[in-house]
């Protein structure tokens, strides 16, 4: 199973996860990672865009690219777009491997890529309005650990 | 059919539009015209990509955008 999509409105991971899950029985290892919009800091929501043409391939790209390097049974990357709200989930990775550490391994590789090279642009809401956001230099450092031209 | 522009995440506040249209053909001196000096000098920076019918550009100065068309203007990424 591979399997790659945005979401435009809330999900809930846990039925993607379940549903994931149940895919793969012959797996030894299913690893998972669900971001939320972080509270705190003043922030009240978080807005979402991306550019569809682009947005969708990307992302259904990197998930071929983690089956392959990580010789995964499957792979989830469900990402939203849109507004949303202080603990709304943002992102489900899964990833279904013969052993923990590719399942692991193969679920921070997603993660580092879409956090930084993949076609979203994200603001934060704030009591004086709407703040664009870049990827921080540690979300940088991250990326260029896996040595594959991100 | 004109061509679409569209512009992605913070480049929708500096123009104040989220897109334009244009005639085609629309080339890159033809869009630099089009959205004035200030947007002109973002488009023109290295981490500014540019995507025509759906592919980024290997070379913005490439741009040949014909009718009904569709160009993306896509400032650096913010991430997931």
């Amino acid at each position: 199973m591979r399997d790659a999509r945005l979401l435009a409105e809330p999900f809930v991971p846990a039925e993607l996860i379940d549903k994931f899950a149940k895919a793969h029985p012959q797996s030894g290892g299913v690893c998972h990672f669900v971001g939320e919009v972080r509270g705190g800091q003043g922030i009240e929501g978080l807005e979402l865009s991306c550019y569809r043409p682009l947005t969708l391939p990307g992302i259904e790209h990197l998930a071929h690219a983690a089956h392959n390097r990580f010789d995964l049974l499957g792979i989830l990357i469900a990402h939203r777009v849109g507004v949303l709200q202080v603990g709304e989930p943002i992102v489900c990775v899964s990833a279904a491997a013969p052993h923990r550490r590719e399942a692991i391994d193969a679920v921070d590789y997603c993660m580092d890529h879409l956090k930084c090279a993949s076609w979203f642009w994200k603001r934060e809401q704030r009591a004086d309005g709407w703040h664009w956001i870049e990827p921080r230099s540690d979300d940088h450092a991250a990326i260029a650990r896996w040595n594959d031209g991100k | 059919m004109p061509v679409r522009i569209l512009f992605l995440g913070p480049l929708q506040d500096l123009v104040g539009c989220p897109e334009m249209q244009a005639q085609a053909p629309l080339d890159w001196s033809g869009l630099l015209d089009l959205v004035g000096p200030e947007m002109s000098a973002v488009l023109c920076e290295d981490r500014v990509n540019v995507a025509c019918r759906g592919q980024v550009l290997a070379v913005k100065s490439d741009l040949l955008a014909d009718h009904g068309d569709e160009i993306a203007l896509l400032p650096p990424v913010s991430g997931g």
